[in-house]
């Protein structure tokens, strides 16, 4: 019950249920800014596993905060940003990327945008074309045919 | 009170039940005093909802806890604002708001549906009826608000900390203003396909309506995203979260349901599809309640704990959907098609637009639903979240905007492309000159920034030039100018307003995303520190003690060049006792368009504490070009044409009201 009313929160809100937030501390900043730079896009692209829909960037959950440090000692340690997400992966699972790996399984959510573009677009064209074939061969009706042919004078 | 209330909500099913059978068959009988019933038990069924939400207002003002409702949400010591606002900031109050704007929506059409031919009005207000129908019985059946306690608690448990905010106050109503409005355009094409007739003239009928909804939902998302950006405390404006993406779909819809009714209403073409996407446009709205309510999105093993209301929603969600998509198979080729057009032309624009803003819909459903989908049927969890939406969604804006400014200029069934590039000349002009600027001023490094730069100035000037040509900039002197500017209709200064609103959301969007400044520090009584150019002074903490909560303030000076104070930012911790719940107060001071965002995190002893400050450039204009967004909508709802209505369709409706 309880649950559900919180969950119910969610509502109309654009608001989580996530306690409010306070997301990189001073004392993890690393001094080099470039590598701090890097720390913080690939943060932005992690999910805070135990948080409603953030990324360990914003959250200032316990779980957030080892993550990130853990982002910044591979990041020191020399790893290339690849390196560091797919050491994150092996140890949390694919759950953790916000973006969805473009593998197989996620082919139908990538190539969405593209099929339905593509795809409506063709069928833009080609009802057009249709139509337009479709009209110039349109029959006159019956009363049209009457209106025309008293109007050419014909009675036939 | 309370039971009065009760009663009134099980009467008012009563009544939605009779709506939805008794002008239906009037209609299919071609009786009048049946088909009149619908008017009269949409206006009392209002009426009695309205009684119903009153009574449990009363029970939250007057702090009831015999109700459960109140009990679970409510605390005798909360502000009076909040108490009332409280009523929906749960779910059971939220669905009785939801089936009272239902309900607004159904008596609004009742009231000043006159001009409409007597069966299709009829026909409507049975659909409406039916809807209301579904969600009055979810309420009566699952979410009865109205049930009591006994003993009744002396205390109540509190409403959500997040809640208590005037946010709270303006979002929900604004935004169900918008997702249930939606419902009558969907009546309509329902009502439109019971009658298997459908011309120009019912676009003219639907589009105030389309209109309306439209304006308020774009307020109420504007809205619930500026109440994010200062309530969470870190920023943020827009999450892609499902719950936000449930309410962005059908304004995405909607969008493209506007448009293309403008070439039904015109040129009588793209009927089918007109009546397609007002279908598909209140299945996302239903959609979203279903998302929201049945805890589907946490995961689906919640779902699973406590299906009955899901399995309801899901019930009502199919009947409606699969209801309508098969009356419109079924229907859909015995309507005719209309005229015809060259594939550049307005038409074609906006078919276009159409194209681009139902894909977008599409990206943003499959990324929603896709999680749920890969763990029903292979048990792994994936998350899609923010960065999945800005590039796909993204890329699928990005040329939209870009045509948007050629939309107008183009001519009816057959357009000059030429002829509309060579006027947007100055607006392409004016859009490399951003871009250049914003190259040299911030380095060139940031290529993407300035390419964004350059696209909020060309929807901006782009959507006055075509303004001032229908005006005859150029050719006619200033008198005439300003006498044939004021002739225009006010169709014109909507479609310039909404596409102007476009560009300054994008600007503000550019601006915030890409130039805004981030101080991570620990700050001690007294330190100053500059961001961007702002000399921001920490005077030290504060408790303060508010009405039902406690909280820490951090006072802040913002200090000007001669380093004497210009204001005072006050950003506070606050903690709610009852729900033992700690909540941010961001502190916000706005500069012009720009904006300092102050947040204040954990003490670290000696009065210093840990403080985050942000400097948003352009950051209103989000919201702000939401406003312009709004204010063309509005414009267009005015237009002459919409007030007048279609005269020529009252003498048949008097004539057979005659017979």
């Amino acid at each position: 019950m309880t649950r559900l009313a919180h969950l119910f929160l969610a509502l109309c809100l654009v608001v989580m249920t996530a306690q409010p937030v306070f997301a990189v501390k001073p004392d993890e900043v690393l001094a080099n800014p470039a590598l701090e730079a890097r720390a913080r896009s690939l943060s932005e692209h992690l999910r805070c596993m135990v948080c409603q829909n953030q990324s360990i960037d914003e959250s200032d959950a316990e779980l957030a905060r080892d993550l990130r440090v853990l982002v910044r000692e591979r990041l020191v340690a020399g790893d290339t940003d690849d390196q560091v997400m797919d050491y994150i992966v092996s140890r949390y699972g694919e759950f953790v990327l916000l973006k969805p790996r473009f593998n197989l399984r996620n082919g139908i959510l990538w190539a969405a945008p593209a099929i339905f573009l593509l795809g409506g677009g063709l069928f833009m064209l080609t009802s057009l074309r249709r139509r337009k074939a479709g009209v110039q061969a349109v029959a006159l009706t019956p009363e049209e045919q009457v209106a025309l042919d008293r109007i050419v004078g014909r009675d036939d | 009170m309370v039971e009065t209330g009760h009663f009134a909500l099980v009467l008012a099913l009563t009544l939605a039940l009779v709506q939805s059978v008794v002008p239906l068959y009037g209609a299919r009988v071609g009786d009048t005093r049946l088909m009149q019933i619908g008017g009269t038990a949409a206006v009392t069924g209002f009426a009695l909802t309205l009684l119903s939400f009153a009574a449990l207002t009363v029970a939250y003002a007057q702090s009831d806890f015999s109700v459960a409702n109140v009990w679970e949400n409510s605390h005798s010591a909360k502000p009076m604002l909040f108490k009332i606002t409280g009523v929906w900031g749960n779910h059971e109050g939220s669905m009785l708001l939801w089936v009272l704007i239902l309900n607004f929506f159904g008596a609004l059409v009742a009231a000043f549906g006159a001009n409409l031919p007597p069966t299709l009005r009829a026909n409507v207000l049975a659909v409406q009826g039916w809807i209301g129908t579904a969600f009055l019985l979810f309420i009566l059946a699952t979410s009865n608000p109205f049930l009591r306690l006994s003993p009744a608690p002396f205390e109540g448990q509190d409403l959500n900390p997040i809640l208590q905010d005037i946010g709270l106050a303006i979002h929900p109503p604004l935004l169900y203003l918008g997702y249930v409005g939606f419902s009558i355009s969907f009546s309509f094409a329902v009502a439109a396909l019971i009658e298997g007739r459908i011309d120009a003239a019912w676009a003219r009928w639907v589009r105030p309506w389309t209109l309306a909804a439209w304006i308020f939902l774009t307020g109420g998302i504007a809205m619930g995203s500026y109440w994010a950006y200062y309530e969470l405390g870190w920023g943020g404006f827009w999450f892609w979260d499902p719950v936000e993406n449930a309410s962005f779909m059908p304004w995405l819809a909607g969008t493209a349901l506007l448009h293309s009714a403008i070439v039904m209403e015109k040129r009588s073409a793209l009927k089918i599809w007109t009546l397609l996407l007002a279908i598909m446009t209140f299945s996302l709205s239903l959609l979203g309640t279903f998302l929201v309510r049945s805890g589907v999105l946490t995961s689906v093993h919640a779902f699973a704990t406590d299906p009955s209301r899901g399995i309801f929603i899901l019930c009502i969600l199919i009947v409606f959907i699969g209801g309508s998509l098969a009356l419109f198979a079924f229907r859909a080729s015995s309507l005719t098609q209309g005229g015809i057009f060259q594939p550049i032309s307005r038409e074609g624009a906006l078919v276009l637009n159409n194209l681009f803003l139902t894909t977008a819909t599409a990206t943003v459903l499959i990324g929603t639903l896709y999680p749920l989908l890969v763990e029903a049927i292979s048990g792994d969890k994936i998350s899609v979240g923010a960065p999945f939406f800005n590039l796909t969604f993204g890329a699928v804006m990005l040329p939209l905007l870009l045509v948007v400014p050629f939309g107008p200029l183009l001519a009816w069934k057959r357009g000059d492309a030429f002829a509309a590039a060579q006027r947007l000349m100055t607006a392409a002009g004016a859009a490399l000159f951003a871009m250049i600027c914003t190259m040299i001023i911030v380095d060139g490094e940031t290529v993407l920034a300035a390419v964004g730069i350059g696209l909020a100035v060309w929807l901006i000037i782009g959507a006055l030039t075509d303004l001032a040509l229908k005006a005859g900039l150029g050719s006619v002197d200033a008198n005439v100018l300003w006498r044939r500017l004021r002739g225009l209709p006010r169709s014109v200064f909507g479609t310039t307003l909404a596409h102007l609103g476009l560009g300054v959301t994008t600007l503000g969007l550019v601006g915030a995303l890409s130039f805004q400044t981030e101080a991570i520090l620990v700050m001690k009584p007294k330190q100053v520190v500059e961001v961007a150019g702002n000399t921001i002074r920490f005077e030290g903490l504060r408790p303060f003690r508010g009405p039902n909560f406690t909280e820490d303030q951090g006072i802040f000076t913002l200090l000007n060049e001669a380093a004497a104070p210009a204001a005072e930012i006050v950003s506070a911790k606050r903690f709610y006792p009852v729900r033992q719940m700690p909540t941010t107060e961001a502190g916000i001071k706005t500069l012009w368009f720009s904006q300092l965002y102050i947040s204040l995190g954990d003490e670290t002893g000696d009065g210093a504490a840990v403080v985050r400050i942000w400097y948003k450039p352009m950051v209103t204009l989000i919201w702000l070009g939401a406003v312009v967004m709004m204010a063309g909508g509005t414009a267009s709802l005015m237009d002459r044409r919409l007030r007048v209505g279609a005269p020529a369709r009252r003498k048949p409706g008097k004539t057979a009201a005659a017979t």
